[in-house]
């Protein structure tokens, strides 16, 4: 039960660090950068209850470990998109920090 | 254990499926016939959205199907209750009226192979699916997969044209919604991980007061308030809705938006079922309040028409929000709950015709003009009356003057306000009405105006295209014409009305 408090813990900062990371940085490359981090912790978070349903009586929940699969897919291709804005208003403009008032 | 998927079921699958089916191929397919790929599938498309509506009005049930025939916990149910039939129906109107409309603007037999109108022709259909699986997903999970696959459609759409600040916008509604659908997805493993299912119904059942309830509620709304762009999250929705062609702008603001609203109503109103929350609800109704007087107030200084719509959109989504206070009362099956309910989803949809319609006529000013500055438009209402006729009525459905949704729609928020004795909000909805009334007249009052010299129009607009938007705003009036009480269809499904009838 010990390993599953401490992935637990280092999902919860792993979330907490990307969190801070997003709403802070100007920079697009760095929200990009936490939004992964954020990420991480989430699927750390699948891994937990995954292992958490072990600890049950099941040989591992399977369900959380298929959802994961999914939601890297997902992560990767919002993080393509992400870079590809990113690139293109950088050839453009020459500079990607987005400004923080509206 | 009865057959879970109901008769009529696999028009569910059907109305994802073909949106989808029918992106890949005119990606495949490319240029010219993409364009031929999605008017072929409109009608289809408005078909089976309106045989979904049909069957489930029939029946007084919901439509079920699950996937595979793997049933809930472990399978992936799709479900349509009035509500998501209401929402497919006025979806499939709205994109077909865009894709006729967006013929004049995106043709390839005009311009030849180019990339914008591929790109919009693959893109109208992604999001016509994305938010056909919003609607009817009946599983956490999967709905986060549909927003996704909503976000990535809709973004590339803000920047069709590939201006530097177009890109800047559209990267800044990326980043928005993305961290909007990683706090969604955080608060779907917390309720996987307390109750072992993701699928709403099963869910509504099992959950509980406790803490980790609290915190993926509040993680899974404020994701999703992110997404829905409600005060304070509404930063990246003007430049990202104004900078777009007027035909992504009207889906973008009609119906993109939408769906996060819908899936906090899931959440609110289906998933917490059982532990109303009005207190939490009424933070939702300050937010939504600060939405309506900073966007109308902010809409009413900007010097562009179609910053004016955009910003008028932020206000129009805090109507939206507003339903939550007045319906979300202890005591389930109140009848003025279900007034406030039913003209919060009544709002959305005719929020939906109206926007369009407004975002295409300005489209089609800013077309004709060469600009969409509001200083230039005098003389405007003489050049292109019947979208200036259009615009207006888009704009009455705004200030909920009848006939028109908007008005039946905030008659009904007002009536709940006043009948529960809640009458702040109904201040806010008057005052609301007064803005908006405030910037639309602004509009109005120069495009009426006798120009100090002559008019030039840089190109004329077919009237076919005048029609087609004409069309969408007179949607929204006919709306006006459904009779002011609880709308039977949206309250077919709805868990708490179930609910009471097994106790």
């Amino acid at each position: 039960m010990i390993d599953v408090t401490v992935y637990g813990l280092c999902s919860a900062a792993l979330v907490g660090l990307g969190l801070f990371g997003l709403i802070v940085h100007p920079e697009a490359l760095r929200k990009v950068l936490a939004f992964n981090l954020i990420g991480g912790g989430v699927f750390l978070l699948f891994g937990v209850v995954a292992r958490r349903g072990a600890t049950a009586g099941f040989g591992g929940d399977p369900v959380p470990q298929a959802l994961v699969i999914t939601g890297l897919v997902v992560a990767f291709a919002a993080t393509a998109l992400a870079v590809a804005l990113l690139l293109r208003l950088f050839q453009e403009i020459g500079r990607t920090t987005l400004k923080s008032d509206g | 254990m009865p057959n879970y998927t109901t008769a009529g079921g696999f028009l569910l699958v059907l109305a994802i499926v073909l949106p989808v089916a029918g992106a890949l191929f005119s990606l495949v397919l490319g240029g010219r016939r993409a364009e031929r790929v999605v008017l072929m599938l409109m009608p289809a498309g408005l078909a089976i959205a309106a045989a979904i509506a049909i069957g489930v009005w029939r029946t007084h049930n919901v439509l079920q199907y699950s996937v595979g025939s793997w049933d809930p916990p472990l399978g992936v149910a799709f479900r349509a209750d009035g509500l998501s039939a209401a929402m497919l129906v006025a979806t499939a109107l709205l994109v077909c009226g865009i894709g006729l409309f967006a013929r004049g603007e995106f043709s390839s037999s005009r311009s030849g192979e180019t990339r914008a109108p591929l790109v919009f022709w693959t893109l109208l259909l992604a999001v016509w699916g994305a938010l056909n699986a919003v609607f009817i997903g009946g599983d956490l999970f999967n709905l986060y997969v549909a927003l996704e696959l909503l976000t990535f459609a809709a973004v590339p759409l803000v920047s069709l044209d590939g201006r530097s600040d177009t890109i800047a916008a559209a990267l800044r509604y990326l980043l928005f919604a993305l961290f909007g659908s990683i706090l969604y997805l955080l608060a779907a493993v917390l309720f996987y991980g307390a109750y072992g299912t993701l699928d709403i119904v099963l869910l509504s059942g099992r959950i509980r007061a406790e803490p980790v309830v609290w915190a993926a509620i509040s993680l899974m709304t404020a994701g999703l308030l992110a997404k829905a762009a409600l005060y304070p999250f509404h930063l990246w929705l003007p430049p990202a809705h104004a900078g777009a062609p007027a035909p992504a702008s009207a889906i973008l603001s009609g119906l993109v938006v939408k769906a996060p609203f819908f899936l906090v109503l899931r959440l609110w109103f289906d998933i917490m079922l059982r532990m109303p929350e009005p207190a939490a609800a009424q933070v939702l109704g300050v937010l939504a309040a600060a939405a309506i007087l900073v966007g109308s107030v902010v809409a009413l200084r900007q010097a562009r028409l179609k910053l004016l719509i955009a910003y008028s959109t932020v206000a129009q989504i805090g109507y939206l929000f507003l339903m939550f206070p007045l319906a979300l009362k202890p005591e389930t099956g109140h009848p003025w709950s279900s007034v406030a309910w039913t003209g919060g989803v009544l709002q959305a949809i005719s929020h939906a015709f109206a926007k369009a319609a407004m975002f295409m006529a300005a489209g089609l000013i800013a077309e004709a003009l060469g600009h969409d500055r509001i200083a230039g438009l005098a003389g405007i209402g003489r050049a292109l009356p019947i979208t200036v006729f259009a615009f207006a009525r888009g704009g009455l459905s705004l200030m909920g003057l009848p006939p028109s949704g908007g008005f039946i729609a905030k008659a009904m928020l007002l009536t709940a306000a006043v009948a529960e004795g809640q009458w702040w909000w109904a201040v806010i909805v008057l005052t609301g009405g007064l803005l908006a009334g405030g910037y639309v007249f602004l509009v109005l009052a120069r495009a009426l105006a006798d120009p100090s010299e002559p008019l030039t129009l840089l190109s004329s607009i077919s009237p076919s295209r005048q029609a087609v938007v004409v069309a969408l705003a007179l949607c929204a009036v006919l709306l006006g014409f459904v009779p002011l009480r609880p709308w039977e269809l949206l309250q077919i499904g709805r868990l708490d009305i179930v609910a009471a009838g097994f106790r």
